[in-house]
């Protein structure tokens, strides 16, 4: 099988978020950045259908600048087989419609595929829209926010998270899925992984992510949430939210 | 031409929440832009005169029978032809599992930009600004549009559907889609109902979670109770998910849910920044920790510090009271 697996890198979830001076980026330079926690669960996949598909390979896509490459090399020595990091210039902040542009003509020199992977969202952006993106650019039919992949017989079969349950989705291949928490656990790379990583492919390419179709305007804080009262009793509480919050 | 459309969402014939927010929160956009309004509802069986309550004057109704399932190419197919019918520039929906999944494939199809799960929509000198998350709730995007025509998808629970009409029917008219080779070619075989038909953390308007501070999976029925009591859902931390107490559809939190619930009660959680991240956004929070330190105090409206094998009990038997259940 052809499997293609969309990567991006984010400031680690413990990180402090810090506005630049402009208020169009955040200060990255205390920040530790790591694969999309969301993307390990599509990487993962990947490998095992690899694993279960003899002769498959995987390959990772990722449109960002330079210092994305150590991520690269994270899911390389998770036992990817190569890489492929197309240059983010001028890609605009949170444009999601401009990444999937960049990936789909990126995807689009890899061959016949079979399935293509995303994770369900990136926990920078939030958007979960570039995985359908690029199926629509492709062409190509998609579920997302799946917990549950079985490919067989030209099919893949999922289950994609709703509200209060799951739907069961046949899909044709070549497909597109994104990934939830749920699908499988994540390895770590192994030593040997890592060994083996610095042998293998990364290659770069330039963007074709098209005009621009939002803008950033500006990034703000969220309103903080001050801290409020502790109450002695629970039928304090109750008058409270009664009389002061009204919400019962 | 401009306008603003709604696609409300349903599931057999019945709308969600989220699409009586996104229907209120359309009317009020069109009203601002001095622009037409109009609401879609697809599939069968819907009563789509029954949004002329949320504000909707106009609903066009796909109803053909090849749109009682969802299937985001198909339901993509429909979102345009009534783009195109309605001549609407700005299209809107809830960032629900079915709106997150269909935006996209609307917005590439319209050549539109694309903003999701917006948590507010205004007009700065005549053009539409979205606000979003991102950083997980650690900042918010101001996003303008470069494009004529515009996505957008609003967080559930967060524009809320503020008055009623009364007796006020929508005008109801038919839509035909003609549907294209590949709408069909992803079939929904069947949706599985999560186990006793259980309400969804995300669409739930009271949350009750709980953490490692319970103890054992078992005394989670103690949050059930209390979750039923209030019409509630329970939701969990990822300590209790990664144990495997909890179903992984219940964590709140940076990689799990984020929820906006009227009231979040929040039993034996600590309050780590990636469980905040899924649930600042609710209006009124609850803590309950024995930790008068623990960080989940500092987002609280209301805390109450100690035992909550001795607080829930009692907090469930006054509300019940206080409830008349
Ligand atoms: C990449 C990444 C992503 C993550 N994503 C998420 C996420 O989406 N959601 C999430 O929740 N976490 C997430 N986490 C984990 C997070 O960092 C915390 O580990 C987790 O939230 C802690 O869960 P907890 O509050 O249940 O447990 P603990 O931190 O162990 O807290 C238990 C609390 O219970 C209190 N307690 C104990 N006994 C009692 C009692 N009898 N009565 C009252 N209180 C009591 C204690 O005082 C303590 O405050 C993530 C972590 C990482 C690294
Ligand atoms: N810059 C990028 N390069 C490659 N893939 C990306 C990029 N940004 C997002 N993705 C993929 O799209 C998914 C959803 O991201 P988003 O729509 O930004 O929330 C991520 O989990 C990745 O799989």
């Amino acid at each position: 099988m052809n499997l293609v697996c969309c990567i991006t890198q984010v400031p680690d979830t413990a990180a402090r978020i810090k506005l630049a001076a402009d208020g169009k980026a955040i200060e990255t330079s205390d920040v530790n950045f790591v694969l999309n926690p969301y993307d390990e669960f599509a990487v993962e996949e990947a490998l095992r259908l690899r694993d279960q598909n003899p002769g498959s390979t995987v390959t990772i896509v990722t449109v960002g600048d330079e210092s994305v490459t150590s991520t690269l090399r994270k899911t390389l020595a998770m036992g990817a087989d190569k890489a492929v990091r197309v240059n983010a210039a001028g890609v605009g902040p949170f444009d999601a419609a401009q990444i999937a542009a960049a990936l789909v003509a990126a995807i689009g020199k890899l061959g016949p595929l079979d399935l293509v992977l995303f994770g369900k969202e990136s926990t920078a952006a939030n958007d979960g829209q570039v995985g359908p993106l690029v199926a629509e650019g492709l062409g190509l039919p998609s579920a997302s926010v799946v917990v549950k992949l079985t490919v067989a017989d030209g099919k893949a079969t999922v289950e994609r998270e709703i509200e209060g349950g799951v739907e069961r989705v046949t899909l044709p291949l070549p497909a597109v899925v994104t990934a939830q928490k749920g699908l499988n656990e994540p390895r770590l790379p192994s030593v040997k992984g890592i060994m083996m990583s610095k042998s293998k492919p990364v290659t770069t390419e330039d963007a074709a992510p098209g005009e621009p179709r939002i803008e950033l305007i500006r990034l703000t804080r969220p309103a903080a949430k001050s801290g409020g009262r502790k109450l002695g009793s629970v039928d304090e509480l109750i008058a409270a939210l009664r009389d002061e919050a009204k919400v019962i | 031409m401009a306008g603003v459309l709604t696609f409300a969402e349903s599931r057999d014939g019945q709308f969600k929440k989220a699409a009586f927010e996104a229907v209120a929160e359309g009317r009020r956009l069109a009203d601002e832009m001095g622009v037409p309004f109009t609401a879609l509802a697809i599939g069968p069986d819907t009563d789509a005169a029954s949004l002329g309550a949320y504000g909707a004057d106009r609903v066009l109704s796909a109803g053909q029978a090849e749109l009682k399932a969802y299937s985001n190419e198909s339901y993509a197919t429909a979102v345009v032809a009534a783009v195109e019918h309605s001549g609407a520039d700005v299209v809107l929906m809830g960032a629900t599992a079915m709106g997150k999944d269909l935006a996209p494939r609307v917005a590439a199809r319209l050549g539109a930009g694309l903003a999701a799960d917006c948590t507010a929509l205004r007009l700065d000198g005549g053009s539409l600004v979205a606000v979003r998350p991102v950083y997980s709730g650690k900042a918010l995007a101001e996003i303008g549009f470069k494009t004529p025509r515009k996505v957008v998808t609003l967080r559930p629970n967060v524009f809320g559907v503020k008055s009623l009409r009364e007796n006020a029917d929508a005008t109801v008219e038919p839509l035909a889609v003609a549907l294209g080779s590949n709408d069909l070619r992803a079939v929904v075989e069947a949706v599985v109902a999560a186990a006793g038909g259980k309400l969804d953390v995300s669409e739930a308007d009271i949350v009750v979670s709980g953490g490692r501070g319970l103890k054992t999976p078992e005394n989670f029925a103690m949050l059930e109770e209390l979750a039923a009591v209030l019409g509630g859902a329970v939701g969990a931390s990822r300590a209790v998910v990664d144990a495997g107490w909890r179903p992984h559809e219940e964590q709140v939190g940076q990689t799990g849910k984020v929820v906006s619930p009227t009231i979040y009660i929040a039993c034996g959680i600590s309050g780590a920044v990636q469980h905040l991240a899924g649930m600042t956004g609710s209006k009124v929070i609850i803590a309950i920790n024995k930790d008068a330190d623990a960080p989940i105090f500092s987002v609280a409206d209301y805390g109450l510090v100690g035992d909550v094998f001795e607080i829930v009990p009692a907090l469930t038997a006054a509300f019940k009271k206080a409830l008349n259940r």
